[in-house]
């Protein structure tokens, strides 16, 4: 099968509006007689099955939580970017296309990236005619923070909730249309697997999580928007039921994987507490707005400071080490997630971690709080001199802030941070990788589309902080809902899938197969044993650095874990009730599989580019050393039985608007 | 730390209920409840017990899937969280700790600790939202400015996670609170004021239908609320229905 990118010819400003207005259509009467299927009510799942029912099509939508509200975009912190510039700094819909292509290393396709930037502005006009409650400022109007990577304010907020808000907008404008019967909503159901009929998408096969019965369910398109595959390292931001099954069903069954191995470790995150962790907790990027990074200059106070014996606001100004300020002067704490990341990495891996493990770095925000509060003194006429004022008034702009996340990290850690700085590290957090997609956002099965962090296409191999909501409503409310039509009209004399059909026979006969294998297996070890030990190959071998030697130990590692897995997993229960682990089971099977591709194509792209760095290809000052003549390409992987013996195919980047350099934040 | 647990075990929504008793022992104060329950679940299968079920996902307090409750209080002792975000070192060594799933009519229970929630998304469903499609031509987001007190008030109500603490501590099962958060944001906002009438209407009538209680002003919601949402707008959207009514 050959990849075929299907982006416009023309100028590039010009592609999106051109395409949309040549794509085919579908009639409104013809409409009401085609049925899509979406699988997952995150941001780009919940949108997209919002529009395609105001559009008239009849929608299922499924989710694996009990209700489609649950979605793990609900926790989203920072914001969401869009090319308004409200600020007048000098914003645009090219600026924050380059900003993404650079802040991607020049790794994502331009086409894609640019209908992004363009679209980004009518989201926020949309939310907002939802009643999404964005900040705004005292004149009433919408206010702004920054986030990496960028010199402008184009970021709209809700507090540190906007993933809520956004993902509860799109919620309600879901709900509207279940009200309508336009959409039919499936709680707690997991979807199993894809059903191909005559090479066309034309259904999926479904498991009731609450009573375990196996359904067939046909439709004219199916559309993926399941996520990212985060959980494969055990330990991440993501919630304890994100999975890839639905993305790695649909490879199985033709969908190309693209570039599985661009993962996105996030650099503030809540340290590890001990062995009994089972997810990780993320501090929004919003907070390096305000926040200074650093740790000790010299090693006696890291030691003492382990010990103890010191407090970090006892170490003189001079004693500190900003090391992001020292190494990027440019941009500072605002450097992108990869680069933030690596260098924590590289003052904790040279001793200088803070905590007991030795892996974390403070985050500041002493100087913020002073700032903030000599400003407020000022204006309202009070004593600048006043320490103890300063400090107060400072706090509780702080708390206005960022209130919500010194609440949670003070809960999980017990420390109180407008006292003392935060400790961070590192942390999985988001997938660049994902289901391959053309222009409209079909995959390589006729009729299967991937939206949001499901699919591969708009970050390259690192994301910019606020993108992941901006990407994902773009494709759910204002790209598929259009480009599927294209695909869709030639469907309108179809009529009504049936779900009789040998394919779908055969797919359910699998699905009961592979569940009652895992209940009949009855060995010694739970799920959740195979998935830490999965999760710590990955994160040794396949995260922050990665080598040769140990990407060739991951690939053999995890097939072995693989095979034991299949022989000595022990679910217990039966199919056909409410059976959490079973589940889980059939969720890390798919991890399994997934994991040993993701090591096999960080092995073949020997250079280091965003989030995925190769030891063997870096600067004498340690940064990424990208390879742009032999690397410039999407590395998309076709299914052959098993994941070692997976096609490479190469879609070619061409980049005409961008010049490609090196990606430079000093 | 060692604890003693006391849990309450159904197998499905038909099945009688009883409490069980199992003991744990080297509890770290720094692991969450959730976490607590997940290394008690892998004690049990150990030992060929069935698992508990509970439900949870985000683990970071803002979903609103994990419930529980805890020596009698939603979400357990702390102020402000989740059951997920609640940490071992609110308990002490030698506790006995019951817990129970969300109980109420409209709430009926699924599996051990899991309920059926899906009468809120009902009630949202009859109402809770505002009538616009995606177009891409609506109007720019800065052309109604918007009181910053206004839009604070929004989001705070608009900040409930939809988890049932409310329901679960009230002792009528009365849903107010979550509803009249919904119905406040959209109040309190220029975009939501169009159809408030039919809205305040059509989720009360839906609430009531589902068989939540009515609310007699106890304020043990609010206290619960993981996310502190406020009894002002039970007020609120009292004021929002007698209008409706009156205006018909």
């Amino acid at each position: 099968m050959a990849l075929e990118s299907k982006i416009p010819k023309g100028p590039l400003s010009d592609k999106w509006t051109n395409h949309k207005s040549k794509i085919n259509l579908v009639s409104p009467a013809n409409k009401r007689a085609i049925d899509v299927i979406v699988v997952g009510t995150g941001l780009a799942g919940a949108s997209a099955s919002a529009t395609l029912a105001e559009l008239g099509y009849n929608v299922k939508t499924f989710c694996f939580q009990d209700s489609p509200r649950r979605a793990h975009s609900i926790a989203a912190q920072g914001g969401i970017n869009a090319a308004k510039n409200y600020q007048g700094d000098g914003d645009s819909t090219y600026r924050l296309f380059y900003d993404t292509i650079k802040g991607g290393d020049y790794r994502s396709r331009e086409a894609n990236v640019h209908r992004l930037a363009e679209v980004s502005t009518n989201i926020i006009d949309q939310c907002v005619a939802q009643g999404v409650p964005f900040a705004r400022d005292y004149g009433g109007l919408l206010d702004n923070r920054s986030f990496g990577g960028v010199l402008v304010s184009r970021t709209f907020y809700a507090k540190g909730q906007t993933g809520q808000q956004l993902l509860l907008g799109a919620y309600s404008a879901m709900n509207r249309q279940i009200g309508r019967g336009k959409i039919k909503m499936y709680n707690r159901h997991e979807m199993m697997d894809l059903v191909v009929v005559d090479g066309k998408a034309r259904g999926i096969i479904t498991r009731n999580l609450v009573d375990g019965k196996i359904e067939r369910h046909g439709a004219h398109a199916v559309v993926i928007a399941s996520g990212g595959y985060g959980n494969v390292f055990f330990l991440s931001t993501n919630a304890m039921g994100s999975n890839v099954s639905a993305g790695w069903k649909i490879h199985k069954k033709g969908a190309h994987f693209a570039n599985p191995c661009y993962t996105q470790i996030h650099p503030t995150c809540i340290p590890v507490s001990g062995d009994h962790q089972s997810k990780l907790t993320l501090m929004s990027e919003s907070l390096r707005n305000d926040g200074r990074i650093w740790v000790p200059k010299n090693i006696e106070d890291v030691k003492a400071i382990r010990e103890g014996k010191l407090k970090p606001t006892e170490i003189a100004e001079e004693n500190r080490d900003y090391y992001l300020e020292r190494r990027y002067p440019a941009f500072g704490n605002l450097v992108p997630r990869d680069v933030a990341s690596r260098a924590a990495k590289e003052r904790c891996d040279a001793g200088y971690g803070v905590n007991k493990t030795g892996e974390a770095v403070y985050l500041d925000f002493a100087a913020a709080i002073v700032r903030y509060g000599s400003e407020q003194a000022h204006v309202k006429g009070l004593d600048e001199n006043d320490a103890a004022l300063v400090k107060k008034l400072g706090q509780e702009v702080v708390r206005a802030k960022y209130g919500n996340l010194f609440q949670m990290y003070e809960k999980i850690v017990d420390q109180d941070p407008y006292e003392t700085p935060m400790m961070i590290y590192p942390a999985v957090h988001y997938t660049m990788g994902g289901v391959w997609v053309d222009y409209n956002l079909m995959t390589s099965i006729p009729g299967c589309y991937a939206i949001g962090e499901a699919n591969f296409s708009d970050h390259g191999a690192n994301r910019l902080g606020a993108s992941a909501l901006m990407q994902g409503l773009a494709d759910g409310y204002f790209v598929l809902p259009y480009t599927i039509g294209d695909y869709l009209a030639d469907d309108i004399r179809t009529g009504k899938i049936d779900t009789s059909n040998p394919e779908f026979e055969k797919a359910e006969a699998a699905v009961k197969a592979q569940l009652e294998s895992f209940v009949n297996t009855k060995g010694k070890n739970t799920v959740d044993y195979y998935h830490r030990k999965l999760g710590k190959i990955m994160w040794d071998k396949c995260g922050m650095s990665r080598n040769t030697k140990g990407l060739k130990e991951a690939i053999a590692d995890i097939k072995a874990l693989r095979e034991d897995f299949y022989k000595n997993v022990n679910v217990p229960g039966t199919t056909s009730e409410f059976n959490e682990q079973l589940a889980k089971a059939g969720r890390v099977a798919d991890f399994l599989e997934l994991g040993e591709l993701f090591a096999k194509d960080a092995l073949e792209r020997t250079e280091s580019c965003g989030g995925h760095f190769r030891e063997e290809s870096q600067t004498p000052e340690g940064e990424a050393l990208r390879n742009d003549k032999e690397f410039t390409f999407v590395s998309a992987w076709e299914y052959k039985g098993e994941p070692s013996k997976a096609k490479l195919h190469k879609e070619k980047l061409d980049y005409e608007e961008i010049e490609v350099k090196t990606r430079s934040y000093k | 730390m060692n604890l003693t647990l006391k849990v309450w075990r159904q197998a499905n929504a038909e099945a009688k209920g009883i409490m069980e008793t199992y003991p744990i022992a080297d509890v770290s104060p720094d692991m969450s409840f959730l976490e607590m329950m997940d290394v008690l679940n892998e004690q049990l299968m150990g030992q060929g017990v069935d698992p508990i079920a509970f439900d949870h996902d985000c683990r970071e307090g803002i979903c609103g899937m994990c419930s529980m409750f805890i020596n009698g209080e939603a979400h357990g002792p702390d102020r402000l969280v989740t059951t997920c975000q609640l940490h071992m070192r609110k308990f002490k060594d030698g506790d006995t700790i019951t817990i129970e799933p969300f109980r109420a009519q409209a709430f009926p229970v699924i599996k051990d600790l899991t309920v059926d929630r899906s009468a809120f998304d009902r009630v949202q469903q009859a109402g809770g939202f505002v009538s616009v499609n995606t177009s891409g031509n609506t109007q720019d987001a800065n052309s109604i400015p918007i009181d910053k007190h206004d839009a604070d008030k929004a989001f705070d109500a608009a900040t409930c996670i939809g988890c049932g603490a409310c329901v679960a501590s009230c002792k009528n099962a009365s849903a107010m609170l979550f509803v009249s958060a919904k119905v406040s944001q959209y109040a309190l906002l220029p975009q939501g004021k169009v159809e408030a009438t039919d809205r305040v209407m059509n989720m009360v009538k839906q609430m009531d239908e589902e068989g939540f209680g009515n609310c007699t002003n106890t304020g043990a919601c609010e206290v619960e609320c993981p996310k502190g949402i406020s009894l002002e707008n039970i007020a609120r959207m009292n004021r929002e229905y007698l209008y409706a009514s009156l205006k018909g």
